[in-house]
This record gives C-alpha cells, structure tokens and sequence, in this order.
C-alpha cells in the first residue's frame, strides 16, 4: 500500500494522531429455524409470534443445536480465509435483562468455531489485508420496546435465540473509509455464501466499533472505547468521526482515556458514556452443561469448501482474466453477487468492456435515482446487453442510447422495438449523409466562406445543423469525415 | 384387596392383569391412603378426579402388554406435567403450569401408568432433609420426628407409606439414594443421560439424573425400563436401544467381582453402618462374589467438589425465575432491577440463596479458575478413579448414607453437617454413574440403613442383578407402622 496517499489523520495542536479501529460485527445467520430451537426466524412476524418454549426458557427447557447453523458458520470462516476448529464449546454469558429470557446467552468464550482470518479491502491506495480474530456462533436477545406505554416496557422474544454469528476483526482498520470497505466485502461475502442477508434496515448486520488514537508513528495502542450497536455504516463512520476527535482532544488537554463502552447518540451525532471498565458486567462465562461440545468432522469441513460458491476476490480476478476490465470495473461490478452476475449475463451477449461502462454509468445511476437494486431493475439483463450492441456496432450513437435506455426504464420494451418504432436509428449511410450535408453548405454560404478563411470554430456548427437535420441519428464521426471533405472541396 | 397397596408394584401389575384388581379399585385405595396421611405433607398437589378417569379408561379397555399397566403413579414435583401445577418446592413456581410434559413421565404414561398426584421435594432439589420445600418439610413414616431424607423426600415418604406403588425421582448428589435409605426402600440414579432431562426443573444439569424409587428391586427395574431411553430434545441424552431390564434380571452373581473402596470407611462414622457394610460384604462373598479391596483416593474431595460445580450450574439455571414470563412476581419495586430483586428475595427459599450465592461467587472473574476450574479437574480426577478401579471390579459396595434418618430440625441450622451427609453419594454423580441404594438392615433405633452398589456407565443391568440377588438374601424386611392414620 502506498501510504503516502493514505491521509486519515486527526490534526491535534500537538501533532498528528492515527485512529485505530477494530469491528465486532454481529451477523445473523440465514437459517429457517433458530440456534438452539425449531422457531422460525422470519423477519417482521407479530411480536411473540416465533417463540418455543425453549426461546422464552420455560423450565426444564434444553438447547438443541442446529445444525444448519453450524454449517453456515463453517461456510462464512471458508470465506474469511480462517481456520475452522474441529472443537469448539458452547459456553454461558450470565446477566439480567427483561430480553433475556434464560438470564443466561449460549455463546462461545474461549473455544470458538471459527479461529484467525483475513479479509481484502480494495482501498484507493491499494489493497489492504484485515486480520480476522475470531468468529463464533450465539444466540441473538429478544427486545425490549420502551415507547409502546408509559409506565410499562414491553418484551417481543422473535428475535430471542436467532443465531448470531459475532466476527471479531484485528484491530487493524485506520479509517472511517476503511470500515466502510470493510463491512461492504464483510457483506459481499456473506451474501455470496449464503449466509447472512446483510440488511441492515432489518437488524441482520450490526457491530460494535472499538476506538482508539495514537500519535502518528507510535506503535502501542492507544486505550480504547467500544461503541456499542450501531447498526449502519454511515453511523459507524460519524460514531468513529465523533470518538476519535474526542480521545484526542482529551489527549491533548493532557487528560487521559477511560476505557469505556459508549453509546452513540445518532440524533445529536455524539457518544456517550454507558458504563466504565469497573462497571463492566462480570458475565461468570462457564461452558453450557446442557450441550456437549461442537465436533467437526474434517470430512463435513471440505464437503462444505467443495460446495462453497466462487467469491467476490476470486470472481473480480477472473473478471479481469476473462472480460478484459480494469481492477477497478472489476471490483465494483463483484461487490454484490447480483450485480456481478447481471454483468456476466449482459457480457455474454454484448461487448464485455462496453457492458461494464453503461452499468457502471448509466444503469447504476438509474437505480440509484429510483432506490432500487439490480435484483428489481426495470431493464433485463438481456434488453441490457442489447441496447449495448446497439451501440457498439453503430446502429444507435451513445446519445441516441441514453433516450432509449430512458423509455426502456419507462416501459420496460425491448430496444430493438424502440429504436425501429421511434425510426432512431443511427443515419449511417454515407450518401445519404452527404444529401443532407450539402444541403447544410449551401444554405449556408457566408459561414462555409468565413470557415475556409480560417474560422475554424464554425465546425461546430455545420456539425450541429446536422444533427439537428437529421433528427440526431446522424452518425457522429461519419458525420465529421464527410463534413470535413466538402469542406475541403 | 384390602391391603394391596403395601404389595410391590410387581405384585399389583400381575393383579391388574389377572383381573384380581381393577384400576379403579386400585386408585381408590391409593387416594383412601393418601388423604388419611396427610400428616406426612408427602404431595403439593393430588390428581385424584383425573387419576380415577384414567383408571375406568383403563378399565373399560385393558392394555395389559404394557409394562405399567393401569397403575397410578405419584412423581416428585420436579417434573413437568402437562396442565398440572408443577412447583419444584419453590414459592417462585407456586402458580406455574406446565404446557408440556416431560419426557421421563410421558415414557411412564406410554407405559400404562397415570398421575396421582405431584410429591413434594426440597426446593428445586436442593436439600437432603426435604425441610427446604415452600411447602412445608415431610415426613419420614418410619417415625413422626424424622426427616424422609432429601431432595426426593415426597417420593420417598409417599413410597415408604403406601401412597404410591412405586415413584420417580431426580438425584443430582444423593436425592433418590440418601431418601431410599432413610424410608427402607430401593432407589437407583442412573448413568447420566440414560433417563431425558427434558422437562424436569434444572437443579446442577452436569449431575441431575431423575430415576426410579420402589420398594423391590425388580420393581426398580420395571420403573427404569419404562422412563429411560434416548431422547434428541435432551443433547446429553445416550443414543443406545432400550433396554429390558426386567425380563433379564437374574439372581446368579456367581464369580463378580465386588470392590470395597477404603475410602469410604470415615472418620466418626457410628459403628452400625460399618456393621451394615461388613454384612452386606457377607452376603455377597456368600452367594459367590469376589470382594477386592480398591482405592479411591480423591473421594475426599468429592464433597468439596460438588459443593462448587453444582451451585455454579444452578445460580446460572435459577436464573430465568425473574418473575417477567411465568411464575411468581413480587409487586413490589419501581424498575425492572428492583422487581428482580424483590421477585427472586420473596421467591426464592434460604437454602437456593444460599446456594445461587455460592454458585455466582465460584464463577465470578478472579475466582474462577481457583474454583470452577480446579474443581472440574478434580472431578476427571474422580472420575479416572472409578474408571481405574472398573478395570478391577464389576461393582462396588459402600454405605448409602453416613447415617439414619436424623431428626426434624436437626441440622437445619447447620448446612455443612447437611452437606456431609451426601458424602458417599456424591462421588457417583461427579462421575456420571449407576448406583442403586437397598435397604439392608437397621439401626439400634430401628431405623432403616442402605447399602450402595455403584456400576460402569450404562451398566444398571448388573447391578441390579447384585441387588436383586442381594435383596432375596438379606432378610431385612422394612417394617412401617401406620402411626398417623
């Protein structure tokens, strides 16, 4: 990585500091059932409606494990590059809540299913390895509505035993732009796998950030302070913003840090205090009796990296290979399984590199203008590539595209069938050309006289009574060949 | 049929089916017993409408190939059943009922059995003198000033008093076998994850193991026939087929080797248990057993041991009474913290606090390691003993208890001379052991005393089989005088 590029440095009167930051990002696992129980896990159900005996801990009540989840914990380490631990232990996290129906959630401390990995960020200084710590399997809480009534809390348990995979990083990010690259391939690849839908609107994909400054070129850690819950990127990038400008200014009034856990306020864009290091909850972690401990086969391991799906490193390499981009059309048209492969379906009928710039360009920006995504585009994948041949063998100009990829948006039409209805096609026959254009000079006299005396500027013009004759299908460089010979002549 | 109720359950099953005896007339008698010993305080709840229902039902329509046919049964109130009041003992669950039914009791029910009645208990297990219940301490019937042992005091109490042919109870470090020597009666804890722990009230879950508590051996067998087997709603529970313990239960012991732990042989214990021990040795070597002396040498920190593993898993498992979804909660209090804290102070009895207490201090940062950690070593440690010695012997022979049934109120004021009296259960728990308890004689006092065998893992078979062969030639016959009717 080329550093001298790299600037995210806070500027304090007495120096540079470097922000450092580490992720514990809390994924849900795609599963139908929950980790422990046979409750369905589907979003937005009435309140208490997918609850077991087992979610709201009745007595007598045991754990079961799912296996799925299992499985789908062992898929998202393959995909992080990680070690997968053949054993792994199940333990109790003790504390109070009203959401916590056990007072107890099955975690796992010390022995977790997943061990050190790494994930890549394309940043645009380069790319940027982050260490993976660890990744372990819990069960989600339930929540608690504080605003249904004014005296009572409500508690809605759906949630309560959904499995949570918790994806702990090194602390090796240094900027909000960073996390950002980094909860985006985090979400890429879980998406790819499987095994996390990443909607962050819903709850799937939230994390707690830990923050720490040091002065630029110091290479003990700074104390530091975890943002608890923060469930969007835009949010950890102003609660990190926030933190980091916090600790140094602390530092540089000559006060020091208290590590903490801290909320943070998004509606007054701060942090907050929640409870110091000696308030911290002693969670009296001791392994679950009631389950025995996880043992992988080997053999279930590389049955599942068998069957693991081409991800988006691999896919971006291949996608230089095969369709000629650059790293960063590449990049971008990986990032989600869906647009990538949108793209190969468009590329496998079109011109490869033409495809990528349109989407990039054009479709990308209309789907961004309307709030959807490629899944629900109102163009195929198929009208897509061929308004791009179209294009490419001259048939329409790039601007006459632009007009039928509006009305495709609008009626969703084939473009073949817009562009023969609408008769836009591009007036590539060079005699009819010549028709119109010397049509043009000589109605034009003066100005053809004032461009042979040297007012060259006037090409311009005669170019834009062309288009304007011709309904702009003129073809655009045949035009220009043909105006510049009669010129001449 | 006057006195069929003090038949064994073996006895009443073969009169059911012969027709000797309806269901009816059976259940009857039964529910005339229970509400004429109401002194003892043995049952929470009765299910006499119910049981009488199931009993004509069973009558009108015989089933006799099942191996409970017809028959009412009681079971401790740390079970869960289905639409009946189950409190473990504890004020907390006082208005609790259960939607489901556990696992061991609906085995019993496929089996042809039905409710009685809930039998009282320490609360949530945890006691050995069943003085510890929100329900009032038992009763032992041996005597009206003695305890009924503990924490399956109703179980025991009920059983030795004909309120029920036969029962079940848990044991997590003594509960079936301390009781079952205090009554006269037979009790045996199975190898842990032998019976489901689906649906019974959590006390230790590393140690709890409910089983049968009957007044033969070949009842005992029966009843564990009937309530065990595997079961994928419990993760612990021992993928194995079933058993049938009862058709091969076999009175020749001819050449087994029995081991005789030194261990076991403590400081102030009073002289007739080591008496008892000697004579069950006897008997043993005189049907043809081969006594070998074995050691054992970390029973010593077997109590010890217990003391901080089992209050750990329960401070943790007692944890979800914190009167939001089910159960009691106290009105008192303005926040959540303090509903808690009022909730679970008015809920809970002396002896769980003290318990939840202990277990939360043990895993508290700092002190983990120095106790939970050490303690769940020593137990591998007392576990390769008997595994060790298992390479020697096929089983083991020791006292039940360190004495007989003590007096009401007597070491209520004294948990660890309580605690010491688990001393010769405990170690078969830590370990995840068989063992069954039979009555095998009596004090000066005339009170009952028992004797332990303890097997391999998944062995009940041969132990059974030891007992069995042991019972037909003891010649101790556990008088009970009907004192409070």
């Amino acid at each position: 990585m080329s550093k001298e590029k790299f600037d995210y440095f806070i500027n304090g009167e007495k120096g540079k500091y470097e922000v450092v930051i580490g992720l514990e990002v809390h994924a849900q696992v795609l599963s139908n059932s929950k980790l422990f129980s046979g409750s369905s896990t589907k979003f937005g159900a009435d309140p208490n409606k997918q609850v077991s005996l087992i979610d709201s801990a009745f007595p007598g009540m045991l754990p079961v494990i799912n296996e799925e989840c299992v499985k789908q914990a062992v898929r998202t380490g393959l995909g992080l590059n990680a070690k997968i631990n053949n054993y792994s232990v199940f333990d109790r996290k003790n504390y109070f809540y009203a959401d916590l129906p056990q007072g107890y959630q099955i975690s796992q401390y010390k022995n977790p299913i997943v061990g050190e990995g790494k994930v890549l960020l394309d940043m645009p200084y380069g790319s940027k390895e982050i260490g993976i710590e660890r990744l372990h399997l819990e069960q989600d809480a339930g929540k608690s509505i504080h605003d249904m009534d004014p005296s009572s809390t409500y508690v809605d348990l759906n949630r309560s035993g959904i499995a949570l995979m918790e994806i702990v990083s090194k602390p090796d990010l240094r900027s909000p732009d960073e996390v950002n690259a980094y909860i985006k391939k985090l979400r890429s690849i879980m998406r790819y796998l499987g095994t996390c839908d990443g909607n962050m609107q819903e709850g799937s994909l939230r994390a707690d950030v830990n923050v720490s400054v040091r002065r630029a070129g110091d290479k003990k850690f700074g104390t530091r302070c975890e943002i608890k819950n923060v469930n969007s990127i835009k949010f950890m990038q102003m609660a990190i913003e926030y933190e980091a400008n916090r600790q140094v200014e602390l530092l540089e009034e000559g006060k020091q840090i208290d590590q903490e856990t801290r909320l943070f306020d998004t509606k007054k864009n701060e942090t907050r205090s929640m409870r110091s290091k000696e308030d911290a909850h002693d969670y009296r972690y001791f392994p679950d009796p009631d389950l025995l401990p996880l043992k992988l086969e080997q053999k279930l391991i590389e049955d599942l990296k068998k069957s693991l799906p081409e991800l988006p490193d691999n896919k971006k390499e291949r996608f230089i290979q095969e369709y000629g981009l650059n790293s960063y059309e590449a990049n971008v048209l990986v990032s989600e399984k869906e647009i990538s492969d949108y793209y190969e379906e468009v590329a496998k009928l079109s011109d490869k590199k033409l495809a990528a710039t349109w989407m990039m360009g054009e479709l990308f920006a209309m789907l961004n203008n309307k709030g959807l995504n490629i899944s629900n585009s109102p163009i195929s994948a198929k009208n897509f590539a061929e308004l791009v041949q179209s294009i490419k063998s001259g048939e329409i100009s790039g601007r006459i595209a632009k007009e039928v990829f509006e009305i495709m948006v609008e009626s969703g039409d084939n473009p073949k069938k817009i562009i023969e209805s609408k008769g836009m096609k591009q007036q590539s026959d060079p005699k009819e050309l010549e028709k119109i254009i010397n049509e043009i000079l000589l109605k034009n006299k003066d100005k053809v006289d004032q461009y042979k005396a040297g007012k060259e500027k006037l090409f311009g013009f005669f170019v834009g009574q062309v288009m304007k004759l011709s309904g702009g299908k003129a073809n655009p460089q045949l035009t220009n060949e043909i105006l510049k010979k009669l010129l001449k002549g | 049929m006057s006195n069929i109720t003090n038949q064994s359950l073996s006895k009443i099953l073969e009169s059911i089916k012969s027709k000797k005896i309806s269901s009816l007339e059976l259940t009857q008698a039964y529910i005339k017993n229970i509400e004429n010993a109401k002194k003892l305080n043995a049952f929470v709840t009765t299910t006499f409408d119910q049981a009488l229902e199931n009993a004509k039902k069973f009558d009108n329509k015989p089933n006799n190939e099942q191996l409970l046919s017809g028959v009412p049964l009681a079971v401790k109130d740390l079970f869960c059943t289905e639409n009946i009041k189950t409190t473990a003992g504890s004020n907390i669950l006082n208005n609790f009922v259960p939607s489901y039914e556990s696992t061991v009791t609906k085995n019993l029910w496929n089996n042809g059995a039905f409710l009685l009645g809930k039998l009282n208990c320490d609360e949530f297990a945890m006691g050995s003198s069943n003085e510890t219940s929100f329900f009032g301490n038992v009763i032992n019937p041996i005597g009206d000033h003695l305890v009924p042992g503990g924490s399956s005091g109703g179980s025991s109490s009920a059983l030795a008093a004909d309120l029920t042919p036969a029962t079940i109870g848990t044991d997590t470090g003594g509960s079936i076998r301390q009781p079952a020597s205090f009554t006269g009666t037979v009790g045996l804890k199975p190898t842990y994850g032998l019976c489901s722990r689906w649906g019974i009230v959590a006390f230790a879950s590393s140690l709890d193991q409910a089983g049968p508590m009957t007044k033969t051996v070949n009842d005992c067998s029966i009843m564990l026939e009937a309530m065990s087997g595997f079961d994928e709603k419990d993760s612990t529970s021992i993928n194995k087929k079933k058993e049938t313990y009862s058709k091969n239960l076999k009175d020749n012991i001819k050449g087994l080797k029995i081991g005789i732990p030194k261990e076991y042989r403590v400081d102030n214990m009073p002289k007739e248990i080591d008496e008892l021990w000697e004579k069950g040795k006897k008997i043993l070597k005189d049907l043809g057993a081969q006594l070998i002396d074995i050691s054992l040498p970390h029973t010593k920190y077997a109590l010890p041991t217990y003391y901080i593993v089992a209050p750990a898993e329960a401070s943790s498992n007692l944890a979800r009474y914190d009167g939001v979804r089910y159960g009691y909660r106290s009105q008192k209090g303005k926040d959540l913290i303090e509903m808690y804290e009022n909730t679970r102070s008015e809920g809970f009895g002396d002896e769980v606090k003290r318990r939840i207490l202990i277990g939360t201090y043990v895993l508290s940062s700092g002190y983990y390691d120095a106790y939970y950690l050490k303690a769940q070593k020593v137990r591998q440690l007392i576990k390769k003993d008997f595994d060790d010695s298992f390479t020697k012997v096929d089983a083991i022979l020791t006292p039940s208890t360190p004495s007989s049934a003590f007096k009401i109120g007597e070491k209520t004021n004294d948990p660890v001379s309580m605690y010491l009296n688990d001393i010769f259960t405990v170690p078969v728990n830590l370990a995840g052991l068989p063992a069954l308890s039979l009555p095998a004689g009596s004090d000066k006092k005339g009170y009952p005393l028992g004797l332990q065998l303890i097997g391999k893992a998944l062995d009940e078979q041969k132990i059974l089989n030891i007992g069995y062969a042991f019972e037909k030639n003891c010649g101790y016959k556990n008088e009970v005088k009907k004192w409070w009717s």
